[in-house]
């Protein structure tokens, strides 16, 4: 038995027009906008925040030991579906540009350490995946949606901050200049 | 009327074409609307932000019950103030927790849920927050209604926040 009277179709009335043309703008520009922002904050060119966990694995995960790397910190959540969209790409890019000294840290923003663990095994994660917490996230900002990817370069300071589903492509652009040739 | 017809098919193959062209990101947002998505929830029962911040000032004898049923990590970093966490709506124990913190409240009290974790088409939270909520009888229920996060729609806006359990 259906519970839901009416399904809503894609955004509420004030953002839906009767035009297809409109709908398309919309899509192209709505959409886009709500994709990848690299937002500006007060960390950027920054230190990127220090950190200490164990990860998933149950080593030692020290932000500070990754000096010298170009890291890619990607917090995430089993409920985030565009995370894990990602993921297969990021598991691409370890392999490819690990050599080259990317290291790309996972920081599970879930709060049942076990869903995490069950993501991490499914996906075949070949990077750190430690858990996070709000004082973590406090650090970083406020992960208040996800996905959230920071790039931080090989002198430890904070390049760029992408919120929301960002474009891997451009995320992809922006790390490949600071790696090793 | 031929013409139109013919102008008509032109867009529409346009914005086929244009719709394959966009990123794989952009067209996995349509193509992978979860079950239980917050699409799900009737269009009139959204809420703007700009709207429960109004009703939240107007509001003074009867106010709403504010529920966050999402993540309570990002609860704690952030949420409205005077919201409860009641649990992540994608969750058996969220929905029993919801069930608990409501189930004793008068069935035409307003209630707004809200979760804001990911893009509003990803959220795995509100859809079955609400049919929850509808099933138990609850007619007066509002969603609010983030499109991209709540940091990005609510918290960045200047709207207010507090941070804690």
């Amino acid at each position: 038995m259906s519970v839901i009277p009416k399904a809503v179709g894609f955004a509420p009335r004030t953002l839906r027009c009767s035009s297809t043309v409109k709908l398309f703008l919309w899509l192209c520009v709505g959409v886009n906008a709500a994709q990848a922002q690299v937002a500006p904050t007060s960390l950027l060119h920054k230190e990127a925040p220090e950190f200490v966990r164990t990860d998933l694995e149950n080593r030692k995960l020290d932000l500070r030991a990754y000096r010298g790397k170009v890291v890619l910190l990607d917090f995430w959540a089993t409920w985030c579906a565009s995370c894990q969209i990602e993921m297969p790409r990021f598991v691409a890019w370890q392999s490819q540009y690990g050599p080259r000294g990317l290291q790309i840290i996972g920081i599970s923003m879930d709060d049942d350490p076990a869903l995490a663990r069950r993501v991490f095994e499914e996906q075949k994660l070949n990077y750190p995946v430690a858990m996070g917490d709000e004082k973590l996230g406090q650090l970083y900002g406020g992960v208040l949606g996800l996905p959230l990817i920071i790039l931080i370069d090989s002198q430890g300071k904070v390049k760029a901050r992408f919120r929301g589903e960002a474009d891997l492509k451009l995320i992809e652009k922006r790390f490949k200049p600071l790696l090793r040739p | 009327m031929k013409t139109g017809l013919v102008a008509r098919s032109g867009i529409a193959v346009f914005i086929g074409f244009a719709f394959l062209s966009l990123s794989p990101q952009i067209r996995a947002q349509f193509a992978q609307v979860p079950m239980g998505s917050a699409f799900s929830i009737p269009e009139a029962q959204l809420l703007k932000p700009e709207a429960l911040v109004q009703l939240l000032q107007t509001t003074s004898k009867d106010k709403p019950l504010l529920l966050q049923v999402g993540s309570h990590m990002l609860f704690a970093q952030a949420h409205i103030p005077g919201s409860e966490y009641a649990g992540p709506g994608s969750q058996p124990a969220g929905i029993e927790q919801l069930q608990n913190r409501v189930n004793s409240l008068p069935r035409k009290k307003l209630i707004v849920l809200y979760c804001g974790c990911c893009p509003w088409n990803r959220c795995p939270n509100l859809g079955p927050a609400f049919a929850k909520l509808h099933d138990m009888g609850f007619a007066n229920v509002k969603v609010l209604y983030l499109a991209n996060n709540f940091g990005a729609d609510w918290a960045d806006k200047g709207y207010p926040v507090e941070q804690g359990y």
